[in-house]
């Protein structure tokens, strides 16, 4: 039966905009009980077509033609007063942000009455007994602690399942999930995707889920559309969009998905130790803990102690929380360890200071994960990436020359020297921010979760350029990041953190395929699509 | 709470005790002390005239005793003697501070209801002809000098329409009681009380709208929105409270501030506030008075300051209690 029909739909962008319209000619329909993955980079327009359904389109783009037919009945074009018993009763949504779309000063529980509220539902405890029941069936371990306590009190999983909660309190036909699982850890992750499945098995919901990862559309997709520059340019049954895909975007998209097998065996690198950490400690404490302030104390990084190779690449893995970033920041020294020592050329970094400091540090650089926040938006390039160099006495003639050379190396056009970072696109932000890490040649790159911002196209680009330049720049490095297939494609060893301690090192194959302890095991298995890699790796 | 209260009280003795020494060396490190302006005022400059004085009010005491003196009185709420007025210190301001308290708090709360009122309907209608005139005369009222605003009102409202007294804080020989009284120092408020009130309204109308349109881009409204609750109940209750926060800071601050603007106030309306109290101590140089008023403005900024903070953390829930 088709509850949701949608035909011709066009959704324009305001007057201004770098194209006409958000999305164009979107047809699909959407069966009770089925879930319909939209699939597309950033920009494709997926988000805006599902907002469309909802009415909640942000302000000035609007949708000029077409129909939208929710149960047999025209439903665009409707008055906000009209839409209200759609929204939250028979339609309801679930965004990417868990934290941001919680309203931060109300209770969780006044929250989910909210809903009931709205559509004049139950009465007050009725309402309270309700919310409690949702909060056990999404998961909650303690609904009745859950109920009074405040978005940020909850971890970013829990907050998510109180959206669906909130989502599901009027057993809504249809669910829209808008890159739900994007801002989660893998093992988190998979249990949102769980309990998706379930309450669509067990309520005969209809679910709309947008998202970028083709992983997770595999592994919970009855159809997919796929679309690009806002139109759609595939769409079919799961397996057949997935293993026979026919638009030469949908196999680019699927092709630069890294996989978790690697061919090749890893070249065997000479053992010569570049960086040693020892016994490295990091210990944050909040609150003075003198007089009347209570103090917290989170120990970030717990006795981690590794050796980099020459001519290698580490890759720590871990889920939030679990110390990789702050060992890359100490190891910089963003961050001044508590203990431990960081040996490089013989020289302990870890206690360094001054002029001293500033010498070892050029041959250290770190790449950021977000190029839109690690770049300076009123500095242009050519001061971006000559400001190391002229720190360091290089004239400042001799510093612009090299920055064109580094611009070259990354991919970029000489000309990007004179514009402001915010003239380019994602991908090409990161590459500016890899030449800046280059221009005082270091021996040593740290990426912090590099590629984790960018589409999979573009991860793909830019994880080939940081091999290549590793290749002929003769870098180590150290690749943080919690996508474990991205740590696949790039690493040579893996260390695996958990709570601050290293709970697994070695080989890429070795860890990924035959690990040794529980955890590692749980992260594994827990990284979506892995079924659809093994089906994609016999087709070829 | 209790504890983060009484802990901040503490904290804010040393703090007053610190401001006290640093005020009054700083009043002693100025050229010419009380005693000359008397004997200049007298006509009667002879050196022994002088020293007479001086020994009459202690100035002539080594510069730590006169400290170690006044801080043992402060500890008191014994503040000095003022041989102008011939009165304690103490008594003066007590006499003084009920009037500037009424103009201040009445100024500080119109400002902020109307300014917030203002504010949302400014911003729930955004691009509105309602929106562009309350912005424009918040605007106005933010650029034009107090003084002049004052100068108008009493011109417009006092002289011309003769709707309101002019000046003062009651009618005087009129010996009104109760209901009478009341009525008649209200009267006598409106005009003080909206000219001081004006420039803050129009600062938390212009905070207020611009907060309300930053939260209602939030993601948390839009999934309000998703609930399918109405315009007003997500207004209310999402953008509002969140909203409000930047404002209740800036209040908080000002709130110190708007007992310090009140003296431009109080000397063009002839209130019988602190202020003026101040302003005429400055010129003569009645120290004991000029430090009292001081220790009294900076004992009020220090409770406005705390009261913030515990609005805030009644507010919102993410803000824990540190001393």
């Amino acid at each position: 039966m088709t509850l949701l029909s949608i035909r011709d739909l066009d959704i324009a962008l305001p007057v201004g905009a770098d194209r006409l319209y958000a999305a164009k000619h979107i047809n699909f329909d959407l069966a009770a009980g089925e879930i319909l993955c939209i699939v597309g980079e950033s920009g494709s327009g997926k988000s805006m077509s599902a907002n469309a359904i909802m009415g909640l389109l942000p302000q000035g783009v609007k949708p000029v033609n077409g129909s939208i037919t929710f149960d047999g009945k025209e439903i665009l074009g409707l008055s906000e007063r009209e839409m209200l018993p759609l929204r939250g009763g028979r339609i309801s949504m679930i965004f990417q942000e868990p934290l941001s779309a919680l309203n931060p000063l109300m209770r969780v529980g006044a929250q989910i009455a909210e809903v009931f509220e709205a559509h004049g539902a139950l009465n007050g405890a009725e309402r309270r007994e309700r919310a409690l029941k949702l909060l056990d069936e999404v998961g909650i371990p303690d609904p009745d602690a859950a109920i009074r306590a405040y978005p940020f009190q909850l971890s970013g999983g829990q907050r998510q399942r109180v959206m669906i909660a909130m989502a599901l309190a009027l057993e809504p036909d249809i669910l829209i999930a808008d890159e739900p699982t994007t801002a989660l850890d893998v093992t988190t992750q998979a249990q949102i995707l769980k309990l998706i499945e379930d309450l669509r098995k067990s309520r005969g919901m209809a679910v709309i889920f947008i998202t970028h990862d083709f992983g997770v559309v595999a592994d919970i997709a009855d159809r997919v559309i796929v679309m690009q520059k806002g139109e759609i340019v595939e769409s079919g049954s799961a397996d057949d969009v997935l293993l026979k895909p026919q638009h030469p975007y949908t196999r680019a998209l699927i092709d630069a998905i890294p996989r978790l097998t690697r061919g090749g065996d890893v070249e065997e690198v000479k053992h010569t130790p570049i960086l040693t950490v020892e016994g490295l400690q990091k210990t944050f404490s909040t609150g003075s803990g003198t007089l009347f302030g209570k103090r917290r104390v989170v120990k970030a990084v717990q006795d981690v102690s590794f050796e980099l190779y020459a001519g290698e690449t580490i890759g720590i893995v871990g889920e939030s929380g679990s110390g990789k970033s702050t060992v890359g920041r100490c190891i910089v020294r963003l961050l001044d360890p508590d203990g431990g020592r960081v040996l490089m050329d013989g020289a302990d970094i870890a206690h360094m200071s001054g002029a001293e400091l500033r010498d070892q540090r050029r041959k250290l650089q770190m790449i950021f994960q977000d190029p839109f926040s690690s770049l300076n938006p009123r500095a242009r390039v050519s001061r971006i990436l000559t400001e190391g160099l002229i720190a360091f006495g290089t004239p400042k003639a001799d510093a612009q020359t090299k920055a064109r050379e580094l611009l070259e190396l990354v991919g970029l056009d000489a000309s990007a020297m004179m514009r402001f970072p915010h003239e380019f696109s994602g991908g090409q932000r990161q590459r500016i921010g890899i030449a800046r890490a280059l221009a005082l040649d270091p021996s040593i790159i740290i990426a912090d979760e590099a590629v984790s911002a960018l589409d999979v196209s573009i991860q793909a680009q830019v994880l080939d350029l940081l091999a290549e330049l590793k290749e002929r720049l003769h870098l180590s490095m150290l690749f943080i990041t919690h996508d474990l297939r991205v740590a696949a494609r790039i690493c040579d060893r893996i260390i695996v953190m958990q709570k601050g301690r290293i709970v697994e090192a070695g080989p890429v194959g070795k860890v990924l395929h035959d690990p040794d302890t529980d955890y590692t095991r749980s992260l594994l298995d827990a990284i979506p699509g892995q079924d659809y890699e093994r089906a994609l790796a016999e087709a070829e | 709470m209790i504890r983060f209260i009484l802990g901040r009280l503490v904290k804010a003795v040393f703090i007053l005790l610190a401001i006290l020494v640093f005020n009054f060396l700083l009043i002693h490190a100025a050229p010419g002390d009380p005693a000359a302006v008397m004997a200049g005022e007298a006509g009667a400059a002879d050196e022994k005239f002088l020293t007479d004085l001086r020994a009459r009010f202690g100035l002539d005491q080594p510069l730590y005793v006169q400290l170690w003196i006044y801080i043992k009185g402060a500890v008191q709420l014994d503040l000095g003697y003022s041989f102008r007025q011939q009165m304690p210190v103490a008594e003066l301001i007590g006499d003084r501070l009920p009037a500037t308290l009424l103009l201040t708090g009445v100024a500080f709360v119109l400002s902020l209801v109307l300014g917030v009122i203002a504010g949302v309907a400014a911003s729930a209608r955004q691009g509105s002809w309602g929106d562009t005139i309350i912005s424009t005369l918040a605007l106005l009222f933010y650029a034009t000098p107090l003084f002049w605003v004052a100068l108008m009102a009493t011109l417009v409202f006092s002289v011309w329409l003769g709707w309101l007294p002019g000046f003062g804080y009651s009618t005087i020989g009129a010996g009104y009681t109760g209901m009478a009284h009341v009525l008649d120092v209200a009267k006598h408020l409106v005009l003080p009380a909206s000219t001081l009130g004006l420039f803050f309204m129009a600062i938390y109308m212009r905070m207020t709208r611009a907060s309300m349109l930053e939260v209602s881009r939030l993601d948390f409204v839009k999934t309000a929105r998703a609930k399918g609750l109405t315009r007003g109940v997500i207004q209310r209750r999402h953008i509002l409270r969140n909203a409000l926060l930047p404002v209740i800071t800036l209040a908080g601050l000002q709130a110190g501030q708007i007992f310090g603007g009140a003296i431009l106030t109080e000397t063009v309306f002839a209130w019988p506030g602190i202020g003026r109290l101040m302003f005429e101590a400055i010129n003569q140089r009645d120290y004991n008075v000029i430090l009292g008023v001081f220790y009294i403005s900076a004992a009020m900024v220090l409770l406005f300051n705390l009261i913030t903070d515990v609005v805030y953390v009644i507010v919102d829930p993410r803000i824990r209690l540190t001393t």
